[in-house]
């Protein structure tokens, strides 16, 4: 029932049914008039409900095979294997989490958007995606949070945002062009041998990246002029596509990398630092003469590549974050039906009587609603419980066992190439255990309509 | 009355009418970024959807706001070429149209019974009925894999219909059961004692008079049964599978298939949509009817 937006309806706490209890007809029904129309019905529910949580909990007791008896074994498996049993914990997990995020969220939305002309127009919005199946959800918010920023939303919002607040490298994967002077040392950064002259313009070349990569829109390099007593020099691309040129030398049509922070070194300390221009040129002042030229390594660290959202810590809270996605809209509809009932009266006098509009909503309007809040919430724990797609489609590979559900472990034992129908039958049965208390109630409650 | 409101009214300071003016502001601009935020992920699927695969990979979907000439149905053209895409389009179509219209009539035919006629043991039935409303299909997968296995329908468009008609049931009688329950008693009684049988009362007079609950009730079976993948996994093969279950298939290498899987969801998300906006009205109560009333 995992996509299932009518068991959504179907599967939570009932509402009260009609009151009109059918009385007593005068003529009554032949009993072989009503078993022609309920027979239909009664069949397909006896094959292909009923007779399946027989057999469930059967073939529970009974090893992979279905040969051997095995007791309760399987069932004791399910909080004994390690895999099982983080999809245990996850399941708490969800329904802990998942059903409030959703009922918190729906309860804000129903109760601002009464406030604003276009509050249908909102709620259409985020109710819309009830329509939707969690195959498509899946596909929607795996694209979201795809690791690489330059595909998905998330992580390119995250890096916006981390690179406006943090110097951001400027060549991840640049090096010195081999039989250059700079060596590497230490950190990252990169030091020439030699000293750094007044007057003699310095050569930088870096090569490791394809020409055609590099950020921005590069210029052509230009070598450096000499300086007076100042001291200069060029840093740039020392390759060009189609090959050709000197090493060592500024050749036509080699680009430029502008931004690179150049440092002057002498015993240790730094004296001077400056960037290079658009043209790949830069200019120390006089102090630098004689020193060490540096490029430190934060031109060259790897660049912030935002958050593994489907790695092993966060797959979980990034799949409830599209579950919430889906079922906001549910809980915020219901909720929504539920304040149109509320007697306005109650809140006006309790805004007359100098309440503020945060307690008015803390001390009246959630207490008004609390069995609309309980209906929605049941509701979406059941749904929660059987979680199955969702997970299935927005945990890669590598983070599935980390993702790991009850609903996803039972497909996984049963039909994932294992082939144990025993495990996968008890937490079958586990799952139906879990809503039993909710069938009850459900029931309990008929009952007592029928009784008034 | 009006004498308690102005001096009420009057009481609001200028201050305060600023206050909450701008508190007003400070809504709107927060419902708008949250109506944004729900948007955007799917907006980005559908821009993707119309780029080319190489822009696809070079870049991200938002790129297009500066290169709108990268727009294309490539994507689509290339997709509805797929013979098993569109297949599996077909199956989608062949699944929910008779797993909605089965589970329609006997549903109720069922709510109808369990409403409007009396016979020993109705309450006890319908009971049970309810019961199974919370039953997991999880608990099924298992034993009818077998058992459809054995009677030779497992992996077949036959298989995944039955499994839906048993799992839709329980909604249906209950939703219908209910809403039957309302249509006076005096109506009935009089078609009855005009000599009417069952079959014709139900025909003629519940059917009509059902149809709001009957819609409801077809769009919710309609959308779970379109929207399904589970059952589809497990209970179809390759000849069989709905458009679902085709996709799930291009899943593990996602970057790679973005081309395939935009479209796809987006194909697969049409017809959900269009129903959704057409009868948003039956949708809502329907959502009720399972919930609160």
């Amino acid at each position: 029932m995992s996509s299932s937006v009518a068991k959504a309806g179907g599967a939570g706490a009932l509402p009260p049914a009609p009151s009109a209890t059918p009385r007593k007809s005068v003529i009554g029904t032949r009993p072989w008039v009503a078993a022609l129309f309920l027979l239909p019905a009664l069949v397909l529910l006896g094959a292909l409900v009923v007779y399946p949580i027989g057999y469930s909990v059967w073939r529970s007791l009974y090893d992979s095979g279905g040969s051997h008896f095995v007791g309760v074994d399987n069932y004791v498996d399910i909080f004994r294997d390690d895999q099982t049993l983080i999809a245990v914990r996850n399941t708490a997990i969800w329904v802990a989490v998942a059903p409030a995020l959703c009922t918190a969220l729906g309860l804000i939305f129903a109760v601002l958007t009464e406030r604003v002309r276009w509050g249908t127009a909102f709620k259409l919005i985020v109710f819309m995606p009830m329509a939707i199946s969690m195959l498509a959800a899946g596909i929607i918010f795996r694209l979201v949070y795809e690791q690489d920023p330059n595909q998905g939303a998330a992580n390119a919002i995250v890096t916006s945002v981390h690179d406006a607040f943090t110097d951001a490298s400027v060549y991840p994967k640049a090096r010195p062009a081999i039989g250059s002077d700079l060596k590497a040392s230490g950190g990252g950064s990169f030091t020439t041998k030699r000293t750094a002259q007044a007057g003699t313009p310095a050569f930088l070349p870096l090569v490791g990246i394809a020409p055609d990569k590099v950020p921005g829109s590069p210029q052509d390099a230009k070598a450096a002029s000499t300086g007076g007593d100042k001291v200069t020099g060029t840093v740039w691309l020392d390759f060009k596509l189609g090959g050709g040129g000197t090493k060592g030398a500024v050749d036509a049509g080699e680009k430029a990398l502008k931004g690179v922070k150049v440092e002057a070194v002498r015993g240790g300390k730094v004296v001077a630092s400056t960037t290079s221009g658009a043209d790949g040129t830069f200019t120390l002042p006089k102090a630098a003469d004689g020193a060490q030229l540096r490029l430190p390594g934060s031109n060259f660290a790897t660049a912030y590549n935002g958050v593994e959202w489907l790695g092993p810590a966060l797959v979980t809270p990034s799949i409830i974050g599209a579950y919430a996605w889906m079922w906001a809209g549910f809980a915020m509809v219901l909720i929504a039906a539920g304040l149109a009932g509320i007697d306005r009266n109650l809140l006006e006098a309790a805004r007359v009587d100098g309440a503020n509009e945060w307690q008015v909503f803390r001390k009246v309007t959630v207490p008004l609603l609390a069995p609309v809040l309980t209906v929605v919430l049941v509701t979406l724990m059941i749904n929660v419980m059987k979680i199955f797609d969702l997970i299935y489609i927005i945990a890669p590979q590598p983070s599935q066992d980390d993702a790991n559900v009850l609903a996803l472990q039972l497909f996984l034992s049963a039909f994932g190439g294992q082939g144990n129908f025993g495990a996968g039958s008890a937490i079958g049965v586990l799952l139906l255990l879990l809503v039993l208390p909710v069938m009850w109630v459900n029931i309990r409650r008929l009952r007592k309509e029928r009784q008034r | 009355m009006t004498a308690l409101d102005t001096s009420v009214r009057a009481k609001r300071s200028l201050a305060a009418r600023i206050a909450s003016g701008a508190a007003g502001g400070a809504l709107r601009a927060f419902l708008l970024v949250v109506g944004l935020f729900w948007l955007v992920p799917t907006f980005g699927l559908l821009v993707s959807s119309f780029r080319d695969p190489t822009d696809i990979a070079a870049s991200g979907w938002w790129k297009v706001f500066t290169a709108p000439a990268q727009l294309t149905t490539k994507s689509y053209q290339s997709l509805l070429e797929k013979d098993e895409i569109t297949h599996a389009l077909f199956n989608t179509i062949w699944i929910t149209v008779p797993a909605t219209l089965l589970v329609v009539i006997i549903g109720s035919m069922a709510g109808y019974a369990f409403a409007c006629m009396d016979f020993k043991g109705r309450d006890g039935w319908f009971m049970a009925v309810v019961g199974l409303l919370v039953v997991p299909v999880q608990v099924a997968l298992i034993p009818l894999s077998e058992l459809f296995g054995k009677i030779g329908i497992f992996g077949s468009i036959i298989g995944v219909i039955l499994f839906h008609v048993g799992f839709g049931l329980p909604f249906a009688i209950f939703l219908l059961r209910n809403f039957f329950a309302e249509i006076p008693r005096e109506l009935l009684e009089a078609a009855r004692l005009d000599g009417a049988g069952e079959a014709r009362l139900f025909a003629t007079v519940v059917l009509p008079l059902g149809g709001p609950a009957i819609a409801s009730l077809g769009i919710f079976q309609f959308l779970w049964v379109w929207n399904d993948m589970l059952v589809a996994l497990i209970f179809s093969d390759s000849g069989s599978q709905p458009l679902t279950v085709a996709l799930q298939q291009q899943v593990r290498q996602f970057s790679g298939n973005i081309e395939i899987l935009a479209p796809g969801a987006f194909i697969s998300m049409v017809i959900p949509l269009a129903v959704f906006f057409a009868f948003q009205r039956q949708f809502v109560s329907g959502v009720m009817a399972g919930a609160v009333k």
